[in-house]
């Protein structure tokens, strides 16, 4: 039987779904969580896959960071809990070198 | 595209049943969730009805339980696209709590120990269509299913069905939940096919 | 270049083709495909998989990539067949050379080992964790890279290890991969430590000490991850040296 404790993946596991709006990997980005100040990369954010849609909850305070949904055409995007995240351009850079 | 992959026909049953439009059929129960699973020892528990302003009612678990309940066979269809028949449950009825309140309110905000919250027309919870359910299968709600209690409203998507309900406000003004601000259906009809928000 | 598959470069859909599989255990079997125009991938990375049934009915499930980076539009992920799984039984017992498969990837720019890394790194697996730190393993030794690697493979029983072959080979000669096996539930006759999950003392005798600031890999279930890694940080690894990628509880990654 599985620990209920445990029913989370992490931002790892969003990064497929992430992947089909940001240019950008997210997972190696670092973000601050609105509610209580941490500062961590999105893999290290509590991922629950298994819902309607996709929620990622800040690994100290687990209140909720990220939102999305996939609607039809669309993608819907909360990211209120995030104060700001952090990317890395490097990646964009060699990307229109190529 | 998607290509069709040889061989493959996915976690279903047969299909002799009739279920409502893009669902499957499992045996299964998944356990979907959007955070994790309270833990509300039952001494805390409680749930209250309040109009914004006013506590209109409260129960704590001794007085939940010795409500008079039933119990309930239906069916379950999540938008994720499972659906579960012949599910029996005991609870009580949104009629016995909504006994003698007088309200114009015509919406329902639910809301669930941790931050969940959905919404809903007052009407869709009366007159023997939802339920505070308490037991699933002959056997206490488990908490990765809703437990102790959850709200059960088989005739709309399973994500109206809250769990680990606590309370609701009624509102003269539909208001969105947690899932409804981020497209999902503000009513959720799964034989109308009403998923996301546009769905006629 | 090894650089450009964490790219910006947008990730989507491609067919793959099955062209061999190779069975690792009871359960688990490595399937190798091919991919046109596959970008390259890092260490670490994954793959989605979709499945697709003749009514539209699809499902799709994230797996690590196995093999070393390479050029040659190859991928091997290595799948365990969970008991009431819905994707895992068809990939590891129907799926058959020649099939196609549809894949998206590669996924992820955290929890990833390239070569330009010289510092030492532990790595730490719970059960089918081991499939990216094997890719990394495989990795260091392709471009022969001294980078000080040490294994710390939890598994329930002997019967449950991956590659173990490839392990053992590579634990033959001088800059190799020092590795200790952790036998949860049953553990090979004579084995010198009784069989138990991970603890202080084992992370102890088994892992890079702080001191030397390696970087760390922990992968496997969530509940395995959650512990290994607190033994860590317990053990004065900082946790930004840390790095940890979670399976579902039953070690699904979904």
């Amino acid at each position: 039987m599985s620990s209920h404790a445990y029913d989370y993946l992490d931002g790892n596991a969003a990064a497929g779904e992430l992947s089909k709006i940001f240019a950008v990997d997210l997972t190696a980005a670092e973000g601050q969580c609105a509610h209580c100040g941490a500062k961590k990369h999105f893999a290290e954010a509590h991922l629950y896959t298994q819902a309607p849609g996709i929620v990622a909850r800040c690994p100290v305070c687990e209140e909720v960071l990220l939102r999305l949904v996939s609607v039809h055409h669309h993608v819907f995007l909360d990211m209120r809990g995030m104060t700001y995240l952090c990317l890395d351009t490097t990646q964009l850079q060699e990307s229109s070198r190529e | 595209m998607a290509i069709v992959s040889r061989g493959f026909s996915g976690r279903r049953s047969a299909a002799d049943v009739k279920l409502p439009p893009g669902q499957y059929l499992t045996t299964d129960f998944p356990v979907l969730s959007a955070g994790p699973t309270p833990r509300v020892p039952l001494d805390q528990w409680e749930f209250a009805i309040d109009d914004g302003s006013n506590v209109l009612r409260r129960w704590d678990w001794k007085a939940f339980r010795a409500l008079p309940s039933e119990t309930v066979t239906v069916d379950l269809h999540c938008v994720t696209r499972w659906s579960k028949l012949g599910t029996t449950w005991e609870g009580v009825s949104l009629d016995t709590l909504l006994a003698g309140i007088k309200t114009d309110a015509e919406y329902v905000l639910v809301r669930s120990y941790g931050d969940y919250t959905t919404n809903l027309p007052l009407d869709d919870l009366m007159n023997h269509k939802a339920w505070i359910a308490f037991r699933f299968d002959d056997e206490d709600l488990a908490p990765e299913h809703g437990g102790p209690a959850r709200l059960l409203v088989p005739h709309l998507y399973l994500w109206k069905s809250a769990k680990w309900v606590r309370g609701m406000r009624l509102m003269q003004e539909d208001q969105p939940g947690f899932w409804e601000s981020l497209g999902y259906h503000d009513y959720g009809d799964p034989w109308r096919e009403q998923r996301y928000q546009g769905d006629e | 270049m090894a650089g450009t598959a964490v790219s910006g470069r947008r990730v989507i859909w491609r067919v793959g083709t099955v062209v061999a599989f190779h069975d690792e255990t009871a359960t688990a079997r490595t399937i190798t495909l091919e991919i046109p125009d596959w970008p390259g991938h890092v260490s670490g990375q994954h793959v989605d998989v979709r499945l697709t049934a003749p009514d539209g009915y699809s499902a799709a499930r994230s797996y690590s990539i196995a093999s070393a980076p390479n050029s040659e539009g190859r991928v091997e992920i290595t799948v365990e067949r969970l008991l009431d799984g819905e994707v895992s039984p068809y990939l590891t017992q129907e799926l058959a050379v020649t099939d196609r498969l549809e894949l998206r990837g590669p996924i992820g720019g955290w929890f990833v080992w390239t070569p330009r890394q010289t510092e030492p790194v532990q790595l730490i697996a719970g059960g089918s964790g081991i499939v990216p730190l094997m890719s990394m393993i495989r990795s260091r030794a392709a471009v022969g890279s001294t980078a000080p690697f040490r294994l710390l493979y939890s598994v329930r029983e002997p019967g449950a290890v991956f590659y173990r072959d490839e392990l053992q080979l590579g634990a033959d000669h001088s800059h190799c991969v020092g590795i200790t096996y952790a036998y949860t539930r049953v553990a090979p006759k004579n084995w010198p430590r009784t069989p138990g999950r991970i603890d202080p003392a084992l992370i102890a005798s088994a892992t890079w000490p702080s001191n030397l600031a390696p970087t760390c890999y922990v992968c496997g279930p969530t509940s395995f991850v959650e512990t290994a890694a607190g033994l860590l940080a317990a053990a004065g690894h900082s946790p930004d040296k840390i790095k940890t990628e979670r399976f579902g509880p039953t070690g699904d990654r979904k």
